[in-house]
């Protein structure tokens, strides 16, 4: 595992359309926040970790250039990474690297996204290659409506069933929302509204979809010898892993999904966890669209694979549940992407040093963190702990 | 800083030259002739589609071609519902993953022939585990929607 690495600090954005800012403004804003949570200033930091989506997004390329004064980064390292949905998590493992390789103390982790400034649809329809996927597989939510609806079919789930604890993890995310301040989509909804709500992509509905944000975060990493010195209260990384699969979308199995299983396996056997149900107390699953997170449930062990509606109907995923999910309301509520994942993370980390406010899960000491990206194709896991 | 912040409006469009190489360039000239041709592996013996030169798994070169059948087995389906940019056609519109007879992967097209105003009947012809087949455009210039759609068949 080399060297311990703690997050001690983690800045937000308030996240939904920020014409207020520019991105630069926008990122200056998550990591002044960083700052002020672990009592640290730019020239405390070593290293500079970011990431977002495809450039073409906001219109700039090479963002990170345009964002270093933002960030700090004169002077030190900085380093731009781009995995699609899973950036953030890539971005919290990046930066963990750094840390635990034993090269840097302190490294500053940047994710970011303004994708009220450009055509975001239409920058994904370019992640798919130009011969063959493209035509098909771009929109996000076609993709994940072909994986909702062969899962489904996989274990015999009747669609009623399926689309009734889609619908309930729909208002779970949206009443969670309303106790986060940086969440973006904060309206009351109710089981009938998503289920009256608009077909995007059958059996896909509107409010089984995430919006389009803008939005940064911020998470700073320090080493054990740090955390000592400092005093800090730290929120330790107790394992990480992280499964890519084959880039042509028909090859793999997505519902026993492989990538997902994987990531999840490596970073339990680093940090310990033979009973992720039992040894979890909270968990951030990247949920861009209410059918995924369930088959996530199944690929981490949660439940027995065909099992995950019935986390959903008894009330475990739930604040108040064994395994509460996604409290902060999750990507379905707020899903600025490049900065997605880090706020997995960053709210993992809030989750079990009790600061997570009027979203706290009481008691939470071990938390997972969870993000997908590629074309379905990535995923990420990091398991974040109150002791080491 | 307080105070009003503007808009600046701009646009990049920018031309590419995609080369196919050679796996892609004979697939799309085999298509023209109603054909779908796939590559097979010769450690794994998967054969590939759409034609590749070299395994996705072993990462073994490959060069033998096998022609796969037209027909196969939908894995799983979906509706388009909604508009995007460089969209290929106006929704709504049906995917599908199809498992070709004779190919180890699955292809990601369009599944058409059935009238999608009445979604009860239409979800009664496409269903996962239904077999489909190619239908081909008359004018075939060679690129992946050489293939129409894939229909259900009875």
């Amino acid at each position: 595992m080399g060297h311990a690495v703690a997050i001690i600090g983690t800045g937000q954005t308030h996240c939904g359309k920020r014409t207020d800012v520019s991105y630069p403004e926008l990122i200056y804003e998550a990591v002044s926040r960083a700052f002020e949570d672990s009592g640290l200033s730019p020239d405390d930091i070593e290293a500079v970790v970011s990431g977002s989506m495809p450039p073409a997004m906001e219109g700039v390329n090479n963002p990170h250039l345009y964002w270093a004064d933002a960030m700090g980064a004169g002077g030190k390292p900085l380093i731009r990474i781009a995995t699609c949905g899973s950036t953030g998590i890539s971005l919290a493992h990046a930066g963990f690297y750094h840390v635990s390789s034993g090269l840097f103390d302190l490294v500053l982790v940047v994710g970011a996204e303004k994708m009220y400034e450009g055509n975001p649809q239409g920058v994904m329809a370019t992640v798919a290659d130009p011969f063959f996927q493209r035509p098909f597989l771009a929109g996000a939510p076609g993709i994940f409506a072909l994986q909702s609806n062969e899962w489904a079919h996989r274990y015999g789930l009747e669609e009623k069933r399926v689309r009734m604890a889609a619908a309930e993890l729909s208002v779970r995310n949206h009443t969670d929302a309303l106790d986060n301040p940086y969440a973006h989509i904060k309206v009351k909804i109710a089981v009938e509204d998503v289920l009256k709500s608009r077909v995007i992509a059958y059996p896909v509905r509107i409010l089984d979809v995430c919006p389009a944000s803008d939005g940064a975060c911020a998470v700073i990493m320090a080493s054990e010898r740090m955390v000592r010195k400092m005093g800090a209260k730290p929120a330790w990384i107790r394992g990480v892993g992280y499964c890519g699969e084959e880039a042509f979308f028909g090859e793999g199995d997505k519902v026993v999904w492989q990538a997902a299983i994987n990531a999840a396996k490596t970073a339990y056997k680093q940090a310990g966890i033979t009973d992720p149900r039992k040894e979890i107390d909270v968990a951030e699953v990247y949920n861009p669209f209410t059918f995924q997170e369930m088959l996530f449930y199944e690929c981490f062990g949660f439940c027995d694979f065909g099992q995950a509606c019935e986390l959903v109907e008894k009330g475990v995923v739930m604040r108040g549940g064994d395994l509460p999910c996604d409290p902060s309301g999750g990507v379905l509520c707020t899903n600025p992407i490049g900065a997605t994942g880090l706020q997995r993370a960053a709210e993992i980390a809030l989750q079990v040093t009790n600061k997570a406010g009027d979203h706290q899960i009481p008691g939470a000491s071990t938390g997972l963190t969870h993000a997908m990206g590629g074309l379905d194709q990535f995923n990420g896991i990091m398991i974040i702990s109150n002791s080491l | 800083m307080s105070g009003e912040s503007r808009i600046l409006e701009g646009y990049v469009s920018l031309p590419y030259k995609w080369a196919m190489g050679a796996a892609t360039t004979r697939f799309f000239e085999e298509l023209k002739n109603k054909k779908i041709m796939g590559t097979k592996c010769p450690k794994c013996n998967r054969v590939l589609i759409p034609a590749r030169s070299f395994c996705s798994h072993c990462f073994e070169k490959i060069d033998e071609w096998k022609e796969v059948s037209q027909e196969g087995t939908l894995r799983t389906w979906c509706t388009v519902n909604f508009s995007y940019e460089g969209q290929p056609k106006e929704p709504p519109y049906i995917l599908g993953i199809i498992d070709l007879d004779g190919a180890d992967v699955g292809l990601p097209h369009f599944v058409g022939g059935v009238d999608l105003d009445d979604f009860e009947e239409a979800a009664k012809k496409v269903h996962i585990g239904g077999r489909v087949r190619a239908v081909w455009k008359e004018n075939r210039t060679g690129n992946i929607l050489d293939i129409d759609y894939f229909q259900p068949v009875e």
